[in-house]
């Protein structure tokens, strides 16, 4: 047994010994750090934050109401004496608090929709995924049929049988998204399955519940959250679509879309009601996108030395 | 004139935790028909310094010093000059096939891609120069399989189609990064031997890159020692292997299972993890694994040259 | 020491592969492992050894019934794990454990090194305390090499060396009585190897483990095992006591690998012949029909190609799977 001093690091052991535990460095706060470095991906979460306070609160700071007419000043240019300072529309409501409270409806559009497309599909990918095999064959096959679906058709069906409610648009839409995250997250599931740390657990006995919470869902979360990131602005994309061709939310409500379609009507007499809910739409999709990149970056870092 | 010169070669890398010296200061020449083993642990630089002469570093890397091939300098050169060399007077062969092959090309498009773009040759005769390439590897039935896709073939047959395709310019320099890691021990002797056949045929010069001492023996006449970056031994492979200088070499060599000798001989291992670059230690790198490190060796031990040229860069080195 | 702990008979694993055609798929049946038989003793190493095909993963994954086999028994301590049920199998996993050939991908990367070795206490014994999971995690750190005070730590922030460490140690936690390892060193430095190998040889002394030590290599195993089988195409071809094997091999395919090892010495190594071995391993879709090897042997003859050799008991107590095992004096010309 004297051999035994060959392998190594014996002598350190003593030394360790008194010394505190190290601490370690998990992947995901190496991804944080990744992330801070990421210029476009920081500054896009501010201006987001500040967006999204600006839309929450910006409405109950100004004066106007987003439904009151306001008859001196119809159609009126952006102006400071007016007090409507991002302009009016042909029947006189203020812009910024329409746009503010147009985007209280997109952002939400976004996040509700977002949530049950994340819901339905990493349940239904992850399980498909990791049973395999029938199942596997048979719900992704659920999955191709209701792709197959034209779009536009379904909702337009959807609207004549339930009438036009924001609920079905929420509906609607996350019912088209879960499709895309339930093959990502199948997929996904299927090549972790198959990893030697999930075959070693299952070595050692651990049950199949165990195995998802602990090993599986994880390791999913990375690829889930950049993929919900770039989610949301497609949503909110989608639901703008809708709102343009007249089948989004209804008057005195209204969402980016909305504003961005009427504005478009009186584009050449009144742009400002066309400039101002499109600039406030493309920074918030561009700034996802920035910190969608940032994310798969920080959590997939490929030239990593 | 030597074929390849390479003096005063540094390569950094910019990493979020720092800038890593992959490889400091290293000097080595090669003549035509020279076979250099390149050898280390992980970490040791030796892939990072043929990626550097290749011009094939990562983006967040740098290298200066000079790789003089032929009279001129690789390190200085534009792409597209490179690319004049790169694939015709210098070859290369990467550890594993499925990267260096495109799965969507047939080999045969590959292979007369290059000799088409290097050689001039027309369309007829670069195909049946491939083909006769891939029968001098012994791939079964050449006619047919150049035809298929890469993924028809298996690692061993891919590996050999890799070697085929980096000896089809007939190459000057070749250069082998692990060639043989991923494969079984009988595709393994297989494309040694026939590395060697092709060297003695042509007169190319060869660099192989391997972690495995053992591999080295019958294949090169020169061994390049790397340590965290440093070149700690080079000599000729009688040198080397009968006389080792440096106590990392010696370990190295103790470290390989060898079946000519008794079964119960205990096989001895270097203590400790390979070189992280990021902490090293003061002074000679291989310090704090060396079994015999001492006071010395806090300071940076010079590279000594014996009659010979058997270089090696240790305190102890000599005074065994 | 002599009790026999593992015993396989006539172990197959077959695959089913669907090819093409939504309408009319072809199946193959591919034979992984095809009628494996051999016996384990406590305190024994078997070394398994063959090319990348042969079937040696599969049949490490059987022995632990990690897969169904498609004929034959795995008897462990006298029961077959294929015919017990699930909780029975879920007790029997704390003696059977198994080692992973890449020990990065064998780790999860998002949990600390404490909670990677822990898992099977906490799979086991649910109401342990967690100071106890503490002191065993750290006692089997120190015993396999590690510093207990790093159980905080991710596997990314290890070396390739100490990450086969750590799965080594989720092996020995539970102390289990046979550890599988599944070419725990292939992907690692040669320095390296050496330290896994002799910590592997180490604590199975110190442990009275039975190990089942699976390499691509003969160099590899030579040094910790007792007993070494020889798999070609999913069959043994032989399984000799060390000593034997190295210095005169039954098969003719040992005697290629044998060959195949690249000696680290110039003087010899230029003397070295070619493995004497035709083409490549044929497909194990279609492997060629009688001894499995016929297509590839330097000696074969005609009987070769017409009749499936059987694993035959030599006089000297080894077995070799060749018509010509006795005729054939296959001695390794020098040893050191």
């Amino acid at each position: 047994m004297t051999k035994t001093t060959d392998t190594p690091a014996i002598d350190p052991f003593e030394a360790a010994l008194g010394i505190s535990d190290d601490k370690g460095r998990s992947p995901w706060e190496d991804a944080w750090h990744r992330l801070l470095k990421n210029r476009a991906a920081v500054y896009s979460a501010y201006i987001m934050a500040f967006m999204i306070m600006l839309v929450l609160l910006g409405p109950l700071l100004i004066s106007w109401e987003s439904d009151f007419t306001d008859w001196d000043h119809t159609s009126s240019p952006p102006s400071l004496q007016s007090g409507h300072w991002f302009g009016t529309d042909s029947v006189g409501r203020d812009i910024l608090v329409r746009t503010l409270e147009g985007g209280r409806i997109s952002l939400l559009v976004g996040l509700v929709a977002t949530i049950v497309s994340l819901l339905i599909g990493v349940s239904y990918g992850a399980t498909a995924g990791y049973f395999g095999g029938r199942a596997d064959r048979i719900m992704m096959r659920v999955v191709d049929i209701i792709y197959a679906l034209p779009f536009l058709f379904f909702i337009i069906l959807l609207m004549v049988v339930f009438g036009r409610h924001i609920l079905l648009i929420f509906v609607a839409i996350g019912a088209i998204n879960w499709l895309d995250m339930a093959r990502i997250v199948r997929g996904q599931t299927l090549s972790l399955k198959n990893t030697e740390f999930i075959e070693a657990a299952r070595a050692c006995g651990v049950g199949d519940w165990a195995i998802i919470r602990r090993h599986i869902v994880p390791n999913l979360l990375g690829v889930v959250m950049v993929y919900v990131t770039l989610t949301i602005p497609q949503v909110i994309l989608i639901e703008s679509f809708l709102s343009f061709l007249g089948l989004g939310v209804q008057e005195p409500m209204s969402s980016w879309g909305a504003l961005v379609s009427d504005g478009a009507q009186d584009m050449e007499s009144a742009p400002w009601t066309l400039i101002v809910p499109s600039v406030f739409l493309t920074a918030t999709l561009y700034c996802f996108n920035f910190i969608g990149d940032g994310l798969r970056d920080a959590l997939d870092p490929k030239d990593h030395f | 004139m030597s074929l390849l010169e390479v003096k005063g070669l540094n390569v950094g890398f910019d990493t979020p935790e720092g800038e890593v010296h992959a490889v400091n200061n290293l000097n080595f020449s090669l003549n035509a028909g020279d076979a250099l083993a390149i050898v280390g642990e992980s970490g040791s630089g030796k892939t990072q310094t043929v990626m550097a002469i290749m011009g094939l570093l990562a983006e967040n890397g740098h290298v200066n010093g000079q790789a003089m091939f032929k009279g001129k300098d690789l390190l200085q050169m534009s792409t597209s000059e490179l690319n004049k060399h790169r694939g015709s007077e210098i070859a290369m062969i990467f550890q594993d096939p499925m990267t260096s092959l495109n799965p969507y090309l047939s080999i045969e498009k590959q292979m007369i891609e290059v000799v088409i773009h290097h050689q001039g040759l027309n369309k007829a005769e670069a195909r049946a120069h491939a083909v006769e390439m891939l029968r001098a590897v012994r791939i079964p039935d050449p006619e047919r399989s150049i035809r298929q896709y890469p993924h028809e073939f298996s690692g061993g047959m891919r590996q050999r189609v890799i070697v085929a395709m980096g000896l089809l310019c007939e190459p000057d320099l070749l250069i082998a990064d692990e060639p043989t890691t991923a494969l079984d021990v009988t595709v393994q002797t297989h494309i040694s031997h026939l590395m060697s056949a092709l060297r003695q045929n042509s007169n190319a010069a060869i660099i192989l890159i391997t972690h495995d001492l053992g591999v080295v023996a019958g294949l090169c006449d020169r061994v390049l020692v790397m340590y965290a970056g440093e070149a700690v031994e080079c000599g000729t492979v009688e040198q080397i292997y009968y006389d080792p200088k440096h106590p990392y070499t010696q370990g190295l060599l103790n470290s390989v299972p060898r079946l000519d000798r008794p079964e119960d001989t205990e096989l001895h291992a270097i203590p400790g993890n390979p070189p992280n670059l990021l902490s090293l230690p003061e002074g000679c790198k291989f310090r704090d694994r060396c079994p015999k490190a001492y006071a010395a060796c806090t300071e940076t031990p010079p590279m000594q040259i014996d009659e010979g040229q058997h270089a090696h860069c240790c305190f102890r080195g000599a005074s065994e | 020491m002599n009790e026999r702990v593992l015993r396989v008979q006539d172990l197959a694993v077959h695959f089913k592969l669907r090819e093409g055609g939504l309408i009319r798929p072809k199946t193959h049946t591919l034979k992984a492992v095809d009628g494996v038989s051999f016996d384990l003793n406590a305190g024994e190493t078997l070394g398994i050894v063959g090319e990348s095909g042969c079937g040696k993963s599969t049949l490490a994954r059987a022995l632990l019934a990690l897969i169904k086999p498609t004929r034959g028994r795995v008897l462990w301590l006298g029961e077959d794990l294929n015919k017990l049920d699930e909780e029975a199998l879920r007790k029997k996993r704390q003696d059977l454990q198994i080692v992973f050939q890449d020990p990065l991908a064998a780790l999860n990367p998002r949990m600390t090194v404490r909670d990677i070795i822990a898992e099977p206490l906490w799979t086991f014994f649910p109401k342990i305390a967690r100071v106890q999971v503490d002191e065993r995690v750290r006692g089997v750190m120190k015993m396999v090499g590690l510093l207990p005070n790093q159980v905080n730590r991710y596997p990314h922030e290890f070396s390739g060396g100490q990450c086969q460490r750590i799965g080594i140690a989720r092996a020995l936690v539970l102390n289990p009585k046979l550890v599988v390892c599944d070419e725990p060193v292939s992907a690692l430095d040669v320095s390296i190897q050496a330290q896994i190998i002799n910590l592997l040889k180490d604590l199975q002394k110190k442990l009275n483990l039975s190990l089942v030590f699976i390499a691509h290599d003969l160099s590899v195993v030579k040094h910790i095992s007792d007993r070494v089988m020889v798999m070609y195409l999913g069959r043994a071809m032989e399984i000799s006591c060390r000593d034997h094997l190295y210095r005169r091999p039954l098969h003719p395919y040992t005697s290629a690998l044998i060959k195949a090892v690249p000696v680290p010495d110039p003087k010899l190594a230029r003397l070295a012949s070619d493995t004497g071995l035709t083409g490549d391993m044929p497909s194990p879709l279609s492997p060629p029909s009688g001894c499995v090897f016929h297509s590839r042997c330097p000696v074969s003859i005609t009987r070769c190609e017409l009749e499936v050799p059987a694993l035959r008991r030599m006089e000297n107590g080894d077995w070799a799977a060749c018509h010509r095992a006795e005729e054939l004096d296959l001695t390794i010309g020098k040893t050191g």
